[in-house]
């Protein structure tokens, strides 16, 4: 370890160099981004050693652990279609299955389906797999899965994804293993779409989900909302892999340092969403370290294209240049970030279109926008929160770049509380903050067509929502691929929403936990880290 | 003078009906101002327009909210403190556990600071303006100047991270013999009782520095009683009436006060229940909570004034 810190080199690159060897760079290209980044060859060697330490170890069998999440309250919920935060998908992942999840390159990988098959998009058949069992005892059928589905379109229920789950028309039970799902409109990614969490499987007539009664790796011992839940293995698993758990035992710590400190001081072996500003401390530790994960989770400023001045495209295109997007990821985010081209779908994406560079730094070029928009010398208010992650450094420092070329932004920073309802989608410029969506289709759906429940910038374009349904339908993967490129490329340049970078969570672990990926679900493998991690000892 | 007592107690439970009353409005119109409702909030980044009227419809959130304030009202004069709108248990069993928790640690925290701080007070009077009163009062002002925040924070990273004498968390759950009690308890009690404490050393000092400049102290001075009997027998009695309202001050705020105490060690009571039920929007859970620290104030403050009424000749007649 004392090769780490002659080097200056902190659990941050490590996370960062188990990152590439995810997306799949070989030891020789690390190494040779190492040694031009001044190691040398011993060193890099030593490091390498110890970031991949991970993968080389063995499983191994049992242990109890502790693992602390950020928030929880009374809201806290085993019922996967409210579920809403790390708290909730941390546990639902613990005790319920998917009918299929994202692996680490964002493929959909078949879990309680054997298969899912459509000629059209429109129709699909799921083959479920045989003699899988409920927490229970009850076999799981073809039931179980409707039910679970269609729970999401009433509205009593109150699904987090009901908007997402409206266009299944028709479910229903082919026999007791085979499911048909007709959708209203061709989709391509439906099986993504089931790959979310709040589409877990649950046991048909199922009312009171406290029980967790699902086909999951873990049987919850005990759940209290905002206090704590016990977790224990489910012998009765169907995978072969995992767990390798007895039992894990999780409670939400929200305030950050108390986090920080039981990870530190070994009261918890996992913590979530540290603070960047954590990783010196927890390099100086022994036996901790820090995983960072990036699923495309972002910070975006809003102009408004139906008010002033978002209307004028020159001021929105000044805008994007004059963010200066290597100072946000590497000073605002301290280097947890990837800098984003101004379109929402991010490199953990699959259909993420690596060839649209992020605009450079240019404040002479927003300069030239700007005086071309008849705007330069103006007073312009920027709407700020710590509601949105970063917004008021963010907004801090386009206002210091406007200075410098004679614009004058008045950043107007407003409460935490309340700002999603008051000023979010209001204000003519203001700063949003949106979770990761698993498709681009959602993403667009979302926030983007002329119809979009929060179209942050009031983007309208025909020929934009012509080719999201044109995408939507099309089972060909290189052809949605180009589709998705273009659309990609009509957000970031016509869209008023300036996207700088995509934020990474930071999470921390004891170095005795072997097996955590990164997933683009999100931290903590996408919250199911409880099946596939173990406790060395 | 139980007929003193009898009348403050029937006078004190009239306020108190009507103070919690007062109390339950306020806190029912401060809910009321708050920005987004309980549907909004549940749902969060999937609360599409369609989609919060589809839940506020389920939830029963449609009905003017004042009926759903006197439904609630009129519930908890039969006893029934209602049903959480966010996760559809009754609210009495989630308060019920918290609560105990809370009384746990509060009463651990009264115990150990009480005493200390009487002791402090009581010395620090008798001996004022000498070096150890000088030292007591530098250290006592020092305690009540740094936030809560920085001692829970700092007592972690020394006592817990580094000498590792102590967890960092105290999971009550986990307790199951004497020993880890202690050290479970051992620094959130201790941090509750440094602060508490210091505030009462100081109004106990201050009341019966203020006796003991009194004619009559003098008299008994000049008489020959020595000075324990004088500071104890002489002043302190008369001092009782502020004294027990600072202790009940304090304790009131052990109850209910205590969030960041229970945020730090992450120690589930009934002040972070309520933090949790106003992000909610839950009506019914912010009610009962609220009435809770109400009726604990009134009560310790109404304990306090028979106190000083039992203590003080005086007021007996």
């Amino acid at each position: 370890m004392t090769n780490r810190k002659s080097t200056n080199w902190t659990s941050r690159d490590n996370a960062m160099l188990r990152q590439s060897l995810h997306r799949g760079a070989t030891r020789r290209d690390l190494m040779k981004m190492m040694m031009a980044g001044g190691l040398t060859m011993s060193a890099s060697g030593l490091i390498l050693g110890s970031a991949t330490a991970a993968y080389a170890a063995e499983p191994t069998m049992g242990g109890m652990i502790r693992v602390a999440g950020a928030t929880s309250s009374t809201a806290d919920t085993l019922d996967p279609a409210i579920s809403s935060n790390s708290t909730d998908y941390s546990r639902i992942c613990a005790c319920y299955n998917r009918l299929t999840f994202l692996d680490t390159s964002g493929d959909p990988q078949m879990e309680l389906a054997e298969s899912i098959e459509s000629d059209n998009a429109k129709v699909w058949t799921i083959n479920l797999r045989s003699g899988v069992t409920f927490h229970d005892g009850r076999t799981l059928s073809a039931d179980d899965v409707v039910f679970s589905l269609a729970r999401h379109l009433d509205k009593a229920v109150g699904s987090k994804v009901n908007s997402i789950a409206a266009q299944m028309s028709e479910i229903t039970a082919v026999d007791p293993l085979t499911v048909q799902i007709t959708l209203d409109a061709p989709n391509a990614d439906l099986p993504v779409i089931l790959s979310l969490h709040h589409f877990m499987i649950v046991a048909d007539g199922t009312t009171d989900f406290s029980a967790g009664n699902g086909t999951g790796a873990f049987m919850v011992e005990e759940f209290t909302p905002g206090v704590r839940s016990v977790m224990l293995r489910n012998t009765n698993y169907f995978k072969d892999t995992g767990p390798y758990l007895d039992g894990f035992e999780f409670f939400a710590i929200s305030d950050e340092n108390a986090r920080l400190n039981a990870l530190v001081a070994g009261d918890v072996h996992l913590s979530s969403a540290l603070n960047s500003r954590a990783l010196r401390l927890l390099d100086a530790t022994p036996g901790v370290t820090a995983d960072a994960s990036n699923s495309g989770n972002y910070t975006n400023l809003n102009m408004r294209r139906d008010m002033n001045p978002g209307e004028s495209l020159d001021f929105v295109t000044g805008m994007k240049y004059l963010l200066n997007r290597e100072q946000i990821e590497k000073s605002v985010m301290r280097g947890l970030a990837i800098a984003g081209n101004d379109q929402p779908v991010s490199p953990a994406n699959r259909f993420h279109n690596a060839e649209l560079a992020p605009k450079a730094f240019d404040p002479e070029r927003a300069r030239h926008h700007f005086e071309k928009a008849g705007l330069l010398g103006t007073e312009i208010p920027i709407v700020a929160s710590d509601a949105a992650t970063a917004s008021v450094d963010i907004a801090t420092l386009v206002q210091q770049a406007g200075s410098e070329i004679g614009m004058n932004f008045n950043v107007d920073r407003v409460p935490a509380d309340g700002y999603w309802s008051n000023y979010w989608l209001k204000a003519p410029i203001h700063f949003g903050n949106i979770n990761p969506r698993p498709t681009p289709d959602i993403l667009f759906s979302l926030l983007y067509t002329s119809d979009a429940p929060w179209n942050e910038s009031r983007f309208k374009s025909e020929s934009f929502d012509t080719k999201l349904v044109e995408a939507r339908g099309e089972l060909d993967f290189a052809r949605r691929k180009e589709i998705y490129d273009e659309m990609q490329v009509m957000v970031s340049e016509d869209a008023g929403t300036a996207i700088p970078v995509y934020l990474s969570s930071l999470d921390g672990r004891s170095e005795q936990i072997g097996g955590l990926e990164s997933n683009p679900l999100g931290g903590m493998m996408g919250y199911a880290f409880a099946e596939y991690i173990w406790l060395n000892t | 003078m139980n007929g003193l007592i009898l009348s403050v107690l029937l006078q004190r439970l009239g306020i108190a009906l009507i103070s919690l009353f007062i109390v339950s409005l306020a806190v029912f119109a401060a809910t009321e101002m708050l920005p987004g409702d309980v549907a909004e909030i549940l749902l969060g980044q999937a609360a599409t327009p369609d989609a919060v009227a589809g839940l506020r419809e389920a939830m029963g959130l449609n009905e003017p909210a004042i009926y759903r304030y006197f439904r609630w009202l009129g519930g908890l004069l039969t006893g029934d403190m209602g049903t959480s709108y966010v996760n559809d248990t009754s609210v009495a069993s989630m308060i019920g556990d918290r609560l105990s928790n809370t009384l746990k640690l509060a009463g651990v925290a009264a115990l150990l600071s009480v005493p200390l701080a009487m002791f402090l007070g009581v010395t620090s009077a008798m001996f004022r303006l000498s070096p150890y009163d000088r030292i007591i009062s530098f250290l006592t002002i020092a305690v009540i100047s740094v936030p809560e925040f920085m001692l829970a924070t700092g007592g972690v990273l020394i006592f817990a991270v580094y000498l590792q004498w102590v967890p960092a968390l105290s999971l009550a759950s986990e307790v199951s013999s004497f020993g880890e009690l202690l050290r479970t308890f051992a620094l959130p009690v201790g941090i509750l009782t440094v602060t508490v404490s210091v505030q009462m050393s100081r109004m106990t000092r201050a009341a019966l520095i203020d006796i003991l400049s009194s004619p009559y102290v003098e008299m008994a001075t000049l008489k020959g009683a020595s000075m324990p009997r004088v500071v104890l027998k002489h002043a302190l009695p008369n001092a009782i009436g502020p004294i027990a309202n600072a202790v009940a001050l304090s304790l009131s705020y052990l109850v209910g006060g205590v969030i960041i105490i229970e945020t730090v060690f992450n120690y589930p009571g009934v002040a972070k229940l309520m933090v949790d039920a106003v992000a909610t929007r839950d009506l019914p859970l912010i009610q009962s909570c609220a009435m809770i620290f109400c009726f604990s104030y009134l009560f310790l403050i109404t304990l306090a004034d028979i106190a000083g009424i039992l203590a003080n000749p005086r007021l007996r007649t």
